[in-house]
């Protein structure tokens, strides 16, 4: 891995070596570093999902040991269970909490776009000379906890809360609304935490996008919708792509989200593998539960990648 | 034509930051209120932020948060320029996809996965989980967003004022302190700064990581805010807040200063060549 193509540097001998050891350096350092603290416990991960559970510390019995070798290795590949795996197909409480889980952040991205759009559109047409504020104003809400966010949520959608007592105060209902702790306060709490991470990529490619071309449409006997179905979002799409996976991807693990605005019926895998782990102390059943989420999640982070790599190539 | 802003735009921009900072704003102003329900205004008062003081167990999170804090974010720091380096300097080097995979992947990744798979991993090489562990876990995830961060302003580096510094004799290593570092420290700072404020708001990884020996100060307005909304926790979110937004405005207004110096030294320096 740390086969390095280093160009030819007008040096001497002494420091091309230094520099070369360097130029090592600066790859093996933070790739040893994920490799050990983002890959490896993702296999350890894959390992203890396919163990039993046992009533010890750590709550799992092992499946192998490093230490054991190669024989040990395949001894213990022998005893593989998929009994977790088995359990969580069996159970329909798992199914539920992914397919609700997907919905639920399926639902929260398109209303998430739908806010999103006017407000990124808005920047991106507003004058040169405030639009740097404007995006320092979008970028800042995300400065600020996460968990801070979602709690400040919760004093406004409660039945006694600042929503309802404004909309009872101006006669608009008579009966307190009923928001917390329903599928509708988690769709708020995830459009509003995440609205920065649509706004940033949808104002990108809008801002750089060339008016003159909605314009020409436009003096073509176009109409102001048609414009902007077939110019303006089609020339958005990448921001469109990019802004949607950076919601999506996220708010189908959330926790903090349903968990303080949700209430306890509602069902998401984020909330399940915290429960699994904290609350049943059921190790392999967590584990198996994340292996399970991040197979779900594999194909839009793949694209999500490969999106970056593309904006990557193209700023070069 | 309307080729400038339009009344639409205004509205949606407005309607938009209204959404945006309007809890916030609540959040803060509830926390000077007298009564202690929080949605019930009695009057402006400061009794949450005394009574704060007082509080030894918020006091004591908030300790472990700012020292995880310091630590992981300049740890992270350091490892999260070496990466973007990597990145942008390395185009061929074999796993260089396993590479920016591990790089991108944990901006999106559900805190929960990262959460269990390190404690996983810690439990597996029998560290103590605790302060070490938190802090392990934060450099982690947050070298990442620095990575990402220092290797935009990378992308947009003029590479030809390395070439010259190499031309004129200094090493690659000497250019890279002399030049390079200079010219992108603002995004470092940055990255610095967004990964300090990263661990200080992060609940659900600290959550795996910690052993019952330590508690950030998330983890402790978290199992509060499960015990019901008090202007106790509105009081210590706002000094949040403002420590944050201090910290963030600072920074733009010193960049902000830069980047006039260096048009002035511009012009300066156009004039002198006329």
């Amino acid at each position: 891995m740390s086969d390095v193509a280093i160009r030819p540097e007008p040096a001497g001998a002494g420091s091309r070596i230094v520099s070369a050891v360097a130029g090592r350096l600066v790859i093996i350092v933070p790739y040893v570093w994920l490799l050990l603290f983002f890959l490896v416990p993702f296999l350890i991960v894959l390992k203890i999902s396919l163990s039993q559970a046992a009533i010890a510390m750590p709550p799992y019995a092992p499946a192998f040991r490093l230490g054991d070798g190669l024989a040990g290795f395949l001894d213990a590949v022998g005893q593989f269970s998929f009994d977790n795996y088995v359990w969580l197909t069996g159970d329909p409480l798992y199914i539920n909490a992914y397919l609700s889980s997907l919905m639920i952040a399926a639902v929260s991205t398109v209303l998430t776009l739908l806010v999103g759009y006017p407000v990124a559109y808005g920047m991106a047409r507003a004058p040169a000379t405030i639009r740097p504020t404007l995006l320092m104003l979008v970028i800042l809400p995300f400065w600020t906890s996460f968990l801070i966010r979602v709690y400040a949520w919760i004093g406004i959608l409660k039945p006694e809360g600042l929503l309802n007592q404004f909309l009872l105060a101006t006669g608009i209902i008579d009966q307190p609304l009923v928001i917390l702790n329903t599928h509708t306060a988690i769709f708020i709490g995830i459009v509003y935490s995440y609205l920065p991470f649509m706004v940033l990529p949808l104002y990108a490619t809008l801002e750089k996008m060339d008016h003159s071309l909605v314009e020409a449409a436009l003096d073509l006997g176009c109409t102001r919708i048609g414009a902007f179905w077939k110019v303006t979002f089609p020339l958005s799409l990448p921001g469109v792509i990019a802004g949607c996976l950076l919601v999506f991807i996220p708010a189908v693990g959330e926790f903090v989200i349903p968990d303080l605005l949700g209430g306890s019926q509602t069902l998401m895998i984020g909330k399940t593998l915290w429960n699994e782990f904290f609350s049943n102390r059921d190790w392999p059943v967590a584990s198996a539960v994340a292996v399970i989420l991040l197979l779900v999640l594999v194909v839009p982070i793949m694209i999500f990648q490969k999106v970056q790599a593309d904006v990557q190539e193209r700023d070069r | 034509m309307n080729t400038g802003w339009s009344r639409f735009n205004v509205a949606s921009v407005a309607v938009g930051f209204a959404f945006l900072y309007l809890p916030i704003v609540l959040l803060v102003v509830y926390s000077f209120n007298a009564s202690k329900l929080v949605t019930v205004w009695a009057g402006f008062s400061t009794r949450w932020y005394v009574s704060l003081i007082h509080n030894e167990g918020i006091l004591n999170a908030a300790w472990v948060t700012l020292r995880v804090g310091l630590l992981s974010a300049t740890v992270a720091t350091v490892l999260g320029t070496l990466a973007a380096l990597a990145l942008t300097r390395y185009t061929r080097f074999r796993g260089r996809v396993l590479f920016s995979g591990m790089v991108f992947a944990p901006l999106v990744m559900p805190d929960v996965i990262i959460g269990l798979s390190l404690l996983l991993l810690f439990v597996a090489l029998g560290f103590d989980r605790g302060f070490l562990t938190i802090t392990l876990a934060h450099v982690t995830f947050t070298m990442c967003f620095v990575a990402v961060v220092v290797q935009s302003r990378l992308l947009t580096f003029d590479r030809s004022l390395e070439e010259a510094a190499m031309d004129l004799g200094a090493t690659p290593v000497r250019t890279f302190f002399q030049v390079t570092l200079p010219v992108i420290a603002p995004a470092i700072v940055s990255g610095w700064m967004l990964a300090f404020t990263l661990s200080l708001d992060d609940l659900v990884i600290a959550s795996f990581a910690a052993g019952p020996g330590a508690t950030t100060l998330p983890m402790k307005i978290y199992s509060q805010v499960r015990l019901g909304v008090t202007p106790e926790i509105n009081a210590v979110c706002t000094i949040l807040i403002g420590i944050v937004a201090t910290g963030v405005f600072a920074a733009a207004l010193i960049n902000r200063r830069r980047e006039l110096q260096r048009q002035r030294d511009e012009h300066a320096a156009m004039r002198a060549d006329g």
